[in-house]
Formats: C-alpha cells, structure tokens, sequence
C-alpha cells in the first residue's frame, strides 16, 4: 500500500523538470480521494510557463481537493509567485500533496525547510529513465544533491515515472527497472512505486520484481 | 537502455546542436525557449564545448558573429522579442557571408506580448529580419523529434551556403515532451573554411570577414553573388511534406505545430466525405512555390492556416500566382485553434455540410 509508505500529511514531489512531477502529484491527489482521505494539493512550481497543476485544478476541485495555485499561472504574467495561501498547508489537517518545479525550482522550498522539518515530511524525488539528463545514476545522483541542497530537504523515497509519452508500452517501464533500482541503491532510497498509465499497468500486473505499480491518468494537458 | 528519449523540444534544439558538433552557444535567457540555455549549460562543459550566457542579445548574437568568422559552428537562440533584438547582429552576419544558426521559439507579440506559442514572426523571419537586400534559410519543425532532423540539417546548410539558417519553432513545440531518437544523420559534404579567421599562422594572406564595402560597385556585385547563391538555394533546398493532396479540393497549407492540428482537421474533413489535403512548408525561405503552383491546378481554393493574423497566406497568392482562391484561418496572441475550428473553415470553403 502506497499511504503505509507515505505515512506523512505533507508529501513533496520534486525532481528534474519533465519528469511527470505534476502528473504524479495529481495522481497522488485522485487516489487518496478514492481512499476517502481529506487532501490538498499545492502548485509551488515557480519554473514551467505551460504545464502545470493548475491545469487540473477544475477536475480536482470537483473531487473535493483543495488546490493551491498561484495567482497568475497559466498567464501571461511571467513572474513565478508563491501563492500566501500555501502557508495554510502546515496548518491544515490535510493530506497535502505539494508539486514543486523542476530542478533548481526547487529552491521555492527552502524557505519552508524548517516548517517542513517540523511538522515532517515525506519527498519523493520522481525519477524517469527516459530523461537524458538523469538517465545514468551519476547524473540522477547530481540531480538528487543539487535539490536537497537548494530545498534544505531530504528526499525520503523515489517514484519510478520512466515512460515514453504516448509510444509507453510496457517494455518501456520493465526496461527502467533497473536502472532505477541502481539508482535508488546508490541513493539509499526505497523505490515507493513505480507508475504506468491504465492500460500499461494491466500489462504489467503479476510481472515480477517491479513492485508496488500506480496506474494513473495522463494528466498532462493537450496543448491541441 | 533504448535509444529513444522522452525530450522538450528546446532540449533537442540544445542536444541536436552538439551532435551536429557545435560546441558553442551564446544567448540569454527569455520564456519559453530558456530550457535549451539550460541543458547546454549543463551539457556543453561535459563536451568541451561553451555556452555563455552574454549581457544581452545584442552582445550574444554579436558573439555569434565573431565564432562564426574563426569559421566555428555556433549558434544562438530566443524568443519573439529577443530575435528582434537580435536583428542589427544578424543583418552583419549575412553581409559577413558567416555561418550560423539562430532558433526562434515564438511567443505572442508584438511588443514584449505574452509567453504562450504563436507564429507571428513569419513576416520578420522569411521576409525582413535584418536590414539590407538579403535571405537567409528559414526551417520549420512541426514534430520534436523533426527538431533533431533539421537541426543538423540547419548547421550543414549554413556551411555550404555561408549564411544564418534559422530554425522558426513555436512555444509548444518548445515546451512539449515527445519520444525522440536522434538517429544518424545523412552525412553532407561540408566545404572547407578557407576563408576562416582563425590564424594565418605566417602561411597564407590574411584573411577579412567584413560587412562593410566603400565602393558602391563592389558592394553590388557582393550582393549579386550572393543572389546567385539563393537562386541555387530556392532550385535544390526546398523543403516540404504533403498529405493527401493528390485528389484535394481544399488544400490546407500550414507550417509547425499549426500543420499537426490542421492535420487532423483534414482528416475529419475527409470522413465527412470533403476532399481536404494538408501541404506543409517545412522550409519557409526557399518557400516551395513550384509545388505549391503543381496543385493549384487541380484544386478549388487553398486554406492558410496560422498563428498570427494571416502572413503565410500572401506567399501561397504568389506561388500560385492567384489562380485560386486563399483563405486565412489563424488565432494569435497565444491561443492555439482546435482541430474543429479549422474542419468549421475547410467545411465552410468546400460549400457548407452537405
């Protein structure tokens, strides 16, 4: 069970940029509604000018999830702003689910470290085998230490989001297993789950040693 | 691991540009096109290569300027309004007859505009970015993973032919993620830089790049020869992909991004029972004229589809020296038109539902 793994209220998602963030935060988001759970979600993405939370935010809110976004996302206001309502997050009784931009937009949470840190945390650094920049675990490590040390965090787990956009099969995610897996060793992570898009997780259940698998909803909007 | 990627498409206008070998890149940062500056400054030292971040764009492009007289391949990118910055630098380049490349990741204009995609720089790009009689190549990636194709493409032309090759993207596609597979390039017989400003090392005459010609005369017949080169250019560099257009009576012409939509509206099109057919321009300068003209014979009208408030649509008049008639269906500012809009104009040219 996910939430037996993610047993804080305030679960951070972060990452190198493109590597399904948002989507698994919204995802995160629906299945804890499913599971009757009281949840937030919150927008801290200070870097992606086009996809983002916010694109979610009517479905969500229709679920009952409180969301959290800035002000001007989605316009055309190229100013990144942290939206006041965010402080509520350490107030609230809520499973929160923060999504925050990538890489050095990671830097929007370390004014919140020590509340953080007070109130515990759990941060899932989401990782994908398919993004040339973090695909050799020397570079998904460099990009692992850069986001802790710019969010004064620690990561606590890691979510194999490896996928190939429409073309994903389920070769594509049993291929990423093991470079995932030599990631998360080298970090000194758990592998919290590994996700794949409905009709791929069909495919992929009974298969052996690519454990806990979340089937989610492309959540990423259609430009067209 | 497979070959295949899962890329935004600056990141392959970045990862394209090392793979054709170029190792320097000068620009400064401006949405949506700033993940490319900032995969090649990550990646650019890891090859020994540079990428700079330069005060302004004035500076960068005209950093692009003197690699490209050391005879290196360089190139520099931006965004609507930092291309316009850019414009004195580029119009030097062409007088300096150097090679480069410069990528446009378009958002909404004019003026500082907005930070969603648009098209509307085609005037500026395949007519007037720059000062002076002058051309230069102008490509236009509807697909990420066409992105990798042209950009090699776009270093090779720039060499043979010694002038700015321009990549005119869009923010979508700049910010979209799809599977990429840089695959080998056909390799193109690259001239060798004789005229390179990169020391004469006491064995040959110094070598000038310049834009600057005291005597009317001479400055005339640099400017002759160097039509004769475009001339060349619109006769063998053409670019273009079509989709049924064989049999079409509306014939949809769009470029980019714009081209995959209006692409599915042609198909809605057809399962309605219109002939529609798609012809996309992957080349905006050379403009593929003469195929554009071979269909105009057959078909009943042409349809423009764009980003801006029609530009593309008087080169289709000129091609097809206004045998039928051209419409324009565009949105701009930053909004994208739908598949539905598009099939509403083609429904509306083809004489209304049946």
């Amino acid at each position: 069970m996910i939430f037996d793994k993610i047993n804080k209220r305030l679960v951070v998602l972060c990452g190198h940029y493109g590597t399904g963030k948002t989507n698994i935060a919204v995802n995160l988001a629906r299945y804890a509604v499913s599971l009757g759970k009281k949840v937030c979600i919150t927008d801290l993405d200070i870097v992606n000018p086009y996809f983002r939370t916010a694109d979610n935010a009517d479905e969500l809110k229709s679920l009952g999830v409180r969301t959290i976004i800035p002000e001007y996302a989605n316009s055309n206001v190229d100013i990144p702003s942290i939206p006041s309502e965010f402080q509520s997050v350490f107030e609230s009784d809520e499973l929160c689910f923060v999504d925050v931009g990538g890489d050095d937009g990671a830097v929007a949470l370390g004014t919140y470290a020590d509340r953080f840190e007070r109130e515990g945390y759990d941060m899932l650094y989401v990782y994908s085998a398919y993004r040339p920049m973090i695909r050799e675990t020397e570079d998904a490590m460099d990009s692992l230490a850069e986001i802790e040390y710019l969010s004064r965090m620690k990561c606590t787990g890691i979510v194999n989001n490896s996928n190939l956009g429409v073309e994903t099969d389920a070769e594509t995610v049993k291929k990423s297993v093991e470079a995932c897996k030599a990631f998360a060793e080298r970090a000194g992570l758990p592998i919290v789950f590994t996700s794949a898009v409905v009709s791929v997780a069909k495919l992929l259940e009974g298969e052996e040693g690519i454990g806990e698998i979340l089937a989610i909803k492309d959540s990423t909007k259609k430009l067209f | 691991m497979g070959e295949k990627l899962l890329m935004k498409g600056n990141e392959v206008l970045g990862e394209a540009a090392i793979r054709a070998g170029c190792k320097l890149f000068f620009g400064y940062p401006i949405t949506p096109q700033t993940e490319l500056a900032e995969y090649l400054a990550k990646k650019m030292p890891k090859v020994g290569g540079l990428c700079l971040q330069a005060e302004s764009e004035v500076a960068a492009i005209n950093m692009v300027l003197g690699a490209a007289s050391a005879g290196e391949r360089v190139f520099t990118s931006s965004s609507s309004p930092g291309v316009s910055l850019k414009s004195e630098g580029i119009s030097y380049i062409v007088g300096s007859d150097v090679p480069c490349v410069i990528v446009n990741v378009q958002r909404g204009g004019p003026g500082l505009g907005g930070i969603q995609p648009a098209q509307s720089d085609y005037y500026q790009a395949t007519k007037a970015l720059g000062h002076g009689d002058m051309h230069f190549i102008v490509l236009a990636p509807a697909y990420v993973q066409e992105i990798a194709t042209l950009m090699g493409e776009a270093f090779d032309l720039a060499d043979i032919y010694r002038m700015p090759v321009m990549i005119l993207a869009d923010g979508a596609l700049g910010q979209m993620m799809e599977p990429v597979d840089f695959g080998e390039k056909k390799q193109r017989e690259i001239p060798e830089k004789t005229w390179a400003c990169n020391g004469h090392k006491n064995q040959r005459a110094h070598n000038v790049v310049n834009s600057l010609y005291i005597s009317p005369e001479v400055l005339e017949e640099v400017v002759v020869e160097r039509f004769k080169r475009y001339a060349e250019i619109e006769e063998k560099e053409v670019l273009f992909d079509e989709y049924m257009t064989e049999d079409a009576d509306v014939v949809v012409v769009s470029y980019g991004i714009t081209a995959r939509i209006a692409k599915t509206a042609v198909k809605a099109a057809r399962e309605k029972g219109i002939k529609a057919g798609l012809f996309r321009p992957i080349s905006l300068w050379p403009f593929p004229k003469k195929e554009l003209a071979s269909l105009a014979d057959k078909a009943k009208c042409f349809l423009s589809v764009e980003m801006n408030m029609g530009q593309m649509v008087d080169d289709i008049k000129v091609a097809i020296d206004c045998k039928k008639p051209v419409s324009h269906y565009g949105r701009t500012g930053g909004v994208i038109p739908t598949p539905d809009e598009i099939l509403a104009k083609i429904v509306e040219l083809n004489g209304g539902e049946n």
